[in-house]
């Protein structure tokens, strides 16, 4: 009975300590008079601290920077953009100062307060060759402000096994209808941002729904969606998350057909592969710059974004990377490398861009006269986990 | 000098442990009074700001966590068909484990511990440990690889003519949890095996029993407590497992949920509240354990 008296103490002194480590609120930052537009470069600071995808910080051209500037450059790479998210509110987000983020987390930061907002037509000369549409794209410029400057874009488009897949497919029914030639052997992306691919797929096989955008989609829009991915669950042989888990799967054989970045395709060697963009179109990201509003090496961060932004840089980052640079002035010399195969590139082709649906984070604003009947990400995620918890 | 200075040492230290002798509470303290901290401090107060943080709630449109008290989170878990599915799959494995576990370690075990020469126990002791010394990521990529597409474990499943890659699968998550828990099955079951006196073995033979009603009314209930410690082992660690299933399977588990609760969704309560259940899945094994008996012995 004693025992019990001083069990139920601790756990009283438990909820007490508890409750008092509650009482600090985060603050949101930014204030009344909207947020600061950083419009100059001081003295760097020597150092910097990025978020990236991997690959797109390769000591080929990291070195030349840091010689160039004096910042000693650290990488932590991020293998989703959830987790580069996580990472930037690391200690009130002065752990890293700035981060390649995909078009599914910059409005996260945005709205958050995690960015600076950056004057990047004074700053930055280059940027005025960047392509018309990633100039002020809805995914890092709000309310006129910009978040950072534009890298890479690219498609998630449908790699497959030329071995096992003998015709180029034309549709995405491959990897969603049932009775599939490729059941058992199809894989995924790991992520609720993939919902919108089976949106996307809907917007051309149940035009009932009314899908407009695989972003914006209403409670009905979002079951359908999650209801064909249900049934692909069944015939996905496992989804990938990083992008090496779908190299090993089409090297192991396990994978022959699915969604993939042009980085995937790049680095597959022991089987041969090959992509298309199937007729219903592609979803894809383009991928920004920004610095945080608390980073602890800002001129070094601005330095980065106005070397990123150069044509050569560019250039030599899609080369290795196998994505689009963003900047026009690239493509001249993308052609002169690559010949016949920069076409894939589409580089400054606003065509192509036009007809790929960019990441963006699903909000409860539709964004068009619906109003505010759409589903937001975090809805999407909990759809999420009943797609891949019920597999 | 150093003769000096070795006695005025040793008579610090005499002086110290003669005044501990006089006061045992003092020295109780210092005994326990570290390793006492470290649980409550550590361990407890983790334990109930998880508890605490269970009853919070995540407001959706500012994924802020809201200080109110509800029950919200286990109204979610019990509603969503989903948590219920992943609960019954991950206890569903670790049963699955522990059974195959028990069941590859009690001959092992018996082996070393009454029948082998010395010189063959250690050296079996040693090859159980051995797994142990290399890193835990490297075995379950190991088993990533055995269990790939075109790999070891199809090419062996194709001499009994199973021609199927278990690739990805729940049969490759089960292969590898059995192996990775095997040495925390065998040692438990090892030592009981161990103390078991061989006089009432004999016993039971002289009294007329054969081999198979000894077995069951002498061995087993001797060594129950060190099957169930055993079993403890291997259950409880393959509840909490999150990394193997992320590696060789693809379905979810309960720590997968939660790593996506955290990580996506950053719904810290939900979370939290998740993570309760394998802590009440453990409470009421180990219940039951006590109730059998099992740690009568210990």
């Amino acid at each position: 009975m004693r025992n019990v008296k001083a069990l139920i103490a601790v756990a009283g002194m438990m909820a007490l300590l508890a409750a008092a480590c509650g009482e600090e609120e985060v603050t949101p930052p930014g204030g009344d008079g909207g947020p600061a537009v950083i419009d100059s470069i001081g003295p760097t600071e020597g150092a910097l601290s990025l978020i990236a995808w991997p690959g797109y910080t390769q000591k080929a051209w990291v070195r030349p920077f840091e010689q160039e500037t004096g910042c000693e450059v650290t990488v932590k790479y991020g293998n989703t953009s959830d987790e580069m998210v996580r990472f930037m509110r690391q200690q009130g987000g002065s752990l890293y100062d700035g981060v390649s983020a995909s078009g599914d987390a910059t409005n996260r930061l945005i709205a958050a307060g995690d960015v600076a907002a950056i004057d990047v037509e004074a700053l930055f000369p280059e940027y005025a060759k960047v392509m018309e549409s990633l100039r002020s794209p809805p995914h890092n410029t709000v309310d006129g402000l910009h978040y950072g400057v534009p890298y890479m874009w690219g498609p998630n488009f449908l790699m497959y096994n030329t071995d096992e897949v003998k015709q180029a497919p034309s549709s995405w029914d491959v990897v969603f209808e049932p009775g599939s030639p490729y059941d058992g052997k199809i894989t995924a992306y790991d992520s609720p941002i993939y919902i919108a691919d089976a949106a996307m797929y809907l917007m051309t096989h149940q035009p009932d729904l009314g899908i407009t955008d695989p972003y914006e989609l209403t409670q009905e829009q979002l079951d359908a969606s999650v209801e064909l991915l249900k049934t692909q669950a069944g015939m996905i042989n496992k989804y990938w998350a990083v992008y090496t888990d779908e190299i090993d799967g089409f090297e192991s054989g396990d994978m022959v057909i699915g969604t993939a970045w042009p980085v995937n395709q790049q680095y597959v060697a022991k089987v041969p592969v090959a992509s298309v963009i199937p007729s219903e179109g592609v979803t894809g990201w383009a991928d920004t710059w920004m610095m945080s509003s608390n980073a602890q090496n800002p001129n070094c961060m601005l330095k980065w974004m106005e070397y990123t932004l150069r044509p050569d840089i560019q250039t030599q980052v899609a080369e290795f990377y196998g994505a689009t640079p963003s900047n026009t002035g690239s493509c001249a010399q993308l052609d002169a490398d690559l010949g016949d195969a920069a076409a894939i590139y589409h580089c400054g082709d606003e065509e192509f861009l036009a007809s790929v649906f960019l990441w963006k984070t699903p909000l409860s604003d539709c964004g068009d006269d619906r109003g505010n009947v759409c589903v937001d990400y975090a809805t999407w995620t909990n759809a999420w986990t009943e797609i891949r918890g019920a597999g | 000098m150093a003769v000096t200075h070795a006695t005025a040492k040793s008579g610090a230290v005499r002086r110290v442990s003669a005044a501990l002798f006089r006061r045992p509470a003092a020295k109780l303290a210092l005994l326990l009074g570290p390793p006492l901290l470290w649980m409550v401090l550590v361990y407890l107060t983790a334990l109930s700001l998880l508890l605490v943080t269970s009853f919070w709630r995540l407001n959706e449109l500012t994924s802020e966590i809201e200080r109110v008290w509800g029950l919200r989170n286990f109204e979610t878990l019990w509603g969503g068909s989903v948590y219920r599915t992943i609960t019954l799959r991950t206890a569903g494995m670790a049963a699955a484990v522990t059974v195959t576990d028990l069941a590859l370690a009690f001959p092992i075990a018996y082996y070393a511990a009454r029948m082998a020469t010395p010189r063959i126990r250690s050296a079996l002791l040693l090859a159980v440990t051995l797994p142990l010394w290399s890193n835990y990521l490297i075995r379950v990529f190991s088993w990533r690889i055995i269990t790939a597409g075109e790999g070891p474990l199809q090419s062996f499943l194709g001499v009994f003519g199973i021609h199927r890659s278990l690739a990805a699968s729940n049969w490759a998550v089960w292969l590898t949890f059995c192996y990775l828990w095997l040495p925390f099955a065998i040692l438990p079951v090892y030592a009981a095996l161990e103390r078991l006196p061989g006089s009432l073995l004999e016993a039971s033979s002289d009294l007329g029993a054969k081999g198979w009603m000894t077995f069951r009314s002498v061995v087993v209930p001797l060594v129950f407590p060190g099957l169930a410690a055993a079993s403890i082992f291997t259950f409880s660690l393959t509840l909490g497992d999150y990394i193997t299933p992320t590696l060789v399977g693809k379905g979810f588990f309960i720590g997968n949920a939660i790593f996506n609760l955290v990580g996506l969704a950053s719904n810290l309560p939900l979370a939290a509240a998740f993570a309760m259940v394998p802590v009440v899945i453990m409470a009421i094994y180990l219940t039951a354990a006590r109730r059998l008996g099992a740690f009568e012995a210990l």
